[in-house]
């Protein structure tokens, strides 16, 4: 032992004049860094309720609840993330995986109550003391767990597709299939916006686990043209996607396809169709043998009843078939599909014309119940003069003409009239028919086109022009080309439908020259029949129908589809034909009892 | 107490494992040892596993004769949290916010190994930064638990000025930590991946350089204070030695090793992220003693202040930090085991895992350094020491329940 070793500890007394390392008030004097993982914030508006926070917290401290003043609504669930701060762990996976970017953390230090209640809350609802937009951790580009890329799906080169009608998408492999499955959330959110609510979740479960055969039954509880809508479907889950919001969403509709196009060689199989069913001796016509009307005669056959179909044409498929070209959506596999619905036991009765050949009254007389399911076939005339003209067609009528495998000539220049999916059918069709140059007039903007972004870009891609804010007022003949005559349109106040409504520019006038003018700007139904047996109709010509049970005022007549809520989409009329037959089910075999509880 | 039996006792703890004793039957750790507690000889009493100087929730059942121990048993337990088991239940990326909870002092080792050994096992290539970005981590919480330890020690001792200091320094690298992962104590910064986020601005070495000068700074006072303290001195030199001999025998690693003269450290031996392209030695000793460990920890805060400075100087300044994994609630790691590990302040930590294809693990083993030091040796280290000097002796092994029970 030295000397200097019994003295040298006493340096530490020179410490005693330095300036403490603590501070006084921590809370004001040192705010929490940037990055700080306090408590939580929720922007509210930008959270859509996904629940996907809650999902991938292993303490189980995130709770969905409902919170008032928000509610339910198309690609919301209406519920909020609670969270409870006896359980929370502080790691902020649920700010890194949200897929809308809402969620973050404050940088607040130091909060503290008495109230054991008060650990529960939900962050952006309940008043806090410190606020959305203060500092703290937030989801950055490089810390997102998420992919926002979409597996892209091969497709033909527009060169080559322009000339064909050859389906224009291949279908992805396994290995882009399992790709895309696993960038699902299984949140949900699809399943509500689905008109027909696909479980969408759970056959991408079925794709990413390979057990396609249980995702094939999965499609088929809930709708019987997963093959076509696994083409043409208009995709409404994608467009509500959680994904979406900061990214692409989920391709379900090519998923779907995945599943249907490695799995239709043994479908009947998989789903037992052929196998005895219960037979009740109920009889069901259904008229018009379209998506909607296909659909509904699937679910009743399977509830044991007998059913004929009266189709006006002679093959089933209504819109799919005479609406749909062939490089979306081919004959062969629409037809394999129906041969699927028809094997369950349905008869058909085809080049019948209801109303004509044979009366409503008569047929709602001799069946227990009668579905109509007529669609809406008649296109739309624009009320201007010279539509009478040689060369100008009607959308539908186009579609249905190629449809049946003419190959009509259209000329160099062709002009397509609207906005809609037909229009982008209709262009589209035209590009494959050979016309140089094929050019879209629409009254609004791209932003308010009703048709698929998807049809737009693709429809671009094949060299398809399109022209804004312009309407034709009068077509006439000169030699051997049209004289379309167009008017320039401004948008004004917005509509009912929430679109700004086109107003024409007095003036404005100008003449385009083509040789074929297609007016694709909607259809009408036609429910001349229903005068027969009484069925009210409304002022647009559809059936007038109780939107829930879609009975008509003749009890036993039920409509739905196309003709019960006017021109839409297939999905639209395959949960139509879902629903009728659920109700006419239940109006069978709980007579007089009121259908809706 | 009779100086006789003292020094008999003694000698039970001087003696050094010969071929008869490596006897696998009967090893002479396992030997029990009888005692006549009525004869009031003897007496027997509990510390822990609430004490403050165990660092932890574990106890050492002693049987004293005066104020000597010659008997202990070390008995875990109480803070057994069964994060093995809870894994086996959790998604890759819920084990994640878990792992770090294995150990206080020093977490991001647990993340890193957890993240190294599911990457080894799903084929992962962590970017280069993003591997600078760790090391640095590593080191950094390598500093923060070293300097903390050294204050433990020399609480333990009752020279309690150097605890305060030691604390309060590690605060001032938690400030970094704060700015740099947004957490203090719990990181949860190093991903399967990478690292959740690059640095917050450009300034950030030069606030890390301040801190390590002030760590600088406070390594003179605790020369002067605890080094070079008579007491100290004299309460620490010859306590606790090991016989490098036993290293092996006992699973010894880190500095406990290298104090006995022994080299193991995994950086060296089996080096891992960045550390080939680091400049360091392997820093030994010889006396093996608590003086000796406590000596050899103020050398390694040294060697970590010196490697922290090459790795701002060495590391890439742009570049990702890491990548993308697939949608983590349904990643599925491929079937494999594989074994990581790692040189903690405490010695070698590792993560053997096992996956079966599913998205869970099948199996996740933690091997905590203090899992050998703080069970078996520390029960021969305590015989013939006494009771004032246990908690001393316990803190040099840096010994860590949490780490011993996961």
């Amino acid at each position: 032992m030295s000397l200097k070793d019994v003295l040298s500890p006493f340096s530490a007394w020179k410490r005693t004049l330095e300036k403490p390392f603590t501070i006084k008030k921590p809370i004001t004097e040192r705010e929490g860094e940037d990055r700080y993982r306090g408590f939580h914030v929720n922007d509210i508006e930008k959270c859509i309720g996904c629940g996907t926070c809650e999902e991938i917290c292993q303490n189980e401290a995130i709770d969905m609840v409902e919170s008032y003043p928000i509610t339910a609504n198309k690609g919301d669930s209406g519920l909020r993330p609670q969270i409870d701060y006896g359980r929370c762990c502080w790691c902020a996976l649920c700010v890194d995986v949200c897929p809308t970017g809402s969620l973050g953390m404050s940088n607040d230090y130091i909060w503290v109550t008495p109230n054991p209640d008060e650990w529960v809350f939900k962050p952006g609802i309940d008043e806090k003391e410190w606020k959305d937009d203060d500092k703290g951790y937030r989801r950055t580009e490089e810390a997102w767990l998420l992919d926002p890329e979409q597996e892209p799906m091969p497709v033909l080169e527009p060169e080559v597709r322009k000339n064909t009608f050859k389906e224009m998408a291949k279908g992805y492999q396994v290995t882009m299939a399992l790709e895309e499955a696993s960038r699902c959330l299984e949140c949900g959110i699809c399943i509500e916006a689905c008109p027909t609510h696909m479980d969408i979740p759970e056959y991408i479960r079925a794709i990413r686990e390979n057990r396609l055969e249980d995702g094939l039954k999965i499609l088929y509880d809930t709708n019987p043209f997963s093959e076509s809508c696994g083409r043409v479907c208009t995709a409404r889950c994608q467009d509500v996607c959680v994904l979406g919001h900061n990214g692409e969403p989920i391709a379900i509709r090519w998923l779907k396809r995945y599943i249907t196009d490695n799995t239709y060689e043994k479908r009947n199989e998989i789903l037992g169709i052929g196998k005895p069913l219960p037979e009740s001796d109920k009889k069901i016509v259904i008229i018009g043998g379209g998506p909607s009307g296909l659909t509904a005669a699937f679910y009743l056959r399977n509830y044991g009843y007998q059913i004929t179909i009266y189709e006006k044409h002679d093959k089933l498929g209504g819109m799919l078939r005479y609406g749909i070209p062939e490089y979306r959506l081919p004959k062969e596999v629409l037809d394999r599909e129906i041969k699927t619905i028809l094997d369950t036991g349905v008869e058909v009765k085809y080049k019948v014309e209801v109303g004509k050949d044979v009366s409503l009254k008569e047929l709602q007389e001799t069946y227990d119940a009668v579905f109509i399911s007529v669609g809406a076939q008649k296109g739309t005339e624009m009320p201007i003069e010279g539509m009478d003209t040689l060369g100008v067609l009607i959308g539908v009528d186009f579609l249905d003409r190629i449809a049946e495998g003419e190959r009509p000539d259209l000329g160099e220049k062709v002009i397509v009239v609207g906005g809609g999916n037909t229009a982008m059918d209709v262009c589209r069709s035209s590009v494959r028919l050979g016309a140089k140059e094929v050019q879209v007039l629409y009254r609004r903007t791209e932003q308010e086109m009703p048709a698929n972004d998807e049809e737009i870009e693709e429809a671009k891609e094949e060299g398809v022009k399109f022209e804004f804010l312009t309407s034709p007022v009068k077509i006439s003949r000169k030699g051997d080309k049209l004289q379309v005559e167009c008017i320039r349109m401004k948008l004004g106040e917005p509509d009912s439908s929430g679109r700004r409504r086109p107003v024409a520019i007095e003036g404005s006038n100008y003449v385009i020259e083509a040789d074929t003018c297609v007016m694709a700007i909607g259809q009408k139904v036609d429910s001349e029949m229903a005068q027969q047996a009484n069925i009210k109709t409304t002022r647009w010509g559809t059936f007038d129908i109780d939107p829930t049970t879609l009975q008509t005022n003749v009890k036993n007549v039920f409509a739905g589809g196309d003709c019960g809520f006017g021109p839409d989409d297939a999905i639209r009329a395959i949960a139509d034909g879902k629903k009728a037959a659920y109700f006419i089910n239940k109006f069978l075999t709980k007579k007089g009892e009121p259908l809706i509880d | 107490m009779k100086s006789k039996e003292l020094s008999e006792t003694i000698e039970i703890n001087q003696q050094t494992p010969t071929k008869t004793i490596l006897n696998p039957w009967q090893p002479f750790w396992a030997e029990q040892k009888e005692f006549d507690l009525k004869s009031g000889k003897y007496l027997k009493i509990w510390h822990g596993p609430q004490h403050p100087g165990v660092t932890g929730n574990m106890a050492l059942e002693l049987t004293l004769q005066g104020d000597v121990v010659v008997d202990c048993k070390t008995h875990v337990g109480y803070l057994h949290r069964g994060f093995e088991k809870l894994m086996e239940r959790r998604k890759f990326i819920q084990c994640f916010p878990i792992v770090c909870r294995i150990c206080v002092p020093e977490p991001d080792y647990n993340e890193y190994l957890f993240a190294a050994a599911v990457e080894e096992l799903a084929g992962i290539q962590v970017p280069e930064r993003g591997q600078w970005i760790r090391t640095l981590v590593l080191e950094m919480i390598r500093l923060a638990s070293l300097t903390m330890g050294l204050g433990g020690q020399a609480g333990a001792f009752g020279l309690v000025p150097v605890g305060q200091w030691g604390v309060a320094h590690r605060d001032f690298i938690l400030d970094l930590f704060e700015e740099l992962t947004g957490g203090r104590i719990y990181h949860m910064y190093i991903i399967p991946g990478g690292v959740r986020q690059d640095f917050p601005d450009d300034e950030f070495p030069h606030r890390v350089e301040l801190v390590l000068q002030k760590l600088e700074k406070l390594i003179l006072d605790i020369e002067k204070l605890m080094f070079n303290n008579a007491v100290f001195k004299a309460r620490t030199k010859g306590l606790g030695k090991i016989p490098a001999e036993w290293v092996e025998l006992f699973g010894i690693t880190g500095t406990n090793a290298r104090a006995a003269g022994v080299p193991i450290d995994v950086r060296k031996d089996n080096p891992y992220l960045v550390y080939e392209q680091l400049d360091f030695e392997m820093i030994l000793g010889s006396a093996s003693d608590v003086y000796e460990r406590s000596l050899l920890r103020k050398e390694e805060i040294l060697n970590s202040i010196n490697l922290i400075r090459q790795i701002f100087k060495k590391m890439p300044n742009k570049g990702e930090v890491r990548i993308k994994l697939p949608n983590v609630l349904h990643w599925k790691v491929p079937a494999g085991e594989t074994y990581v590990r790692a040189e903690t302040s405490r010695g070698e930590m590792g993560y053997y895992m096992v996956t079966d294809g599913s998205e869970y693990p099948r199996r996740v083993h933690v091997r905590g350094a203090s899992y050998t030091h703080a069970m078996a040796l520390l029960e021969q280290l305590a015989v013939g020491v006494s009771i004032a000097d246990v908690a001393g002796l316990m803190v040099s092994l840096q010994t860590c329940p949490p780490e011993i029970e996961r």
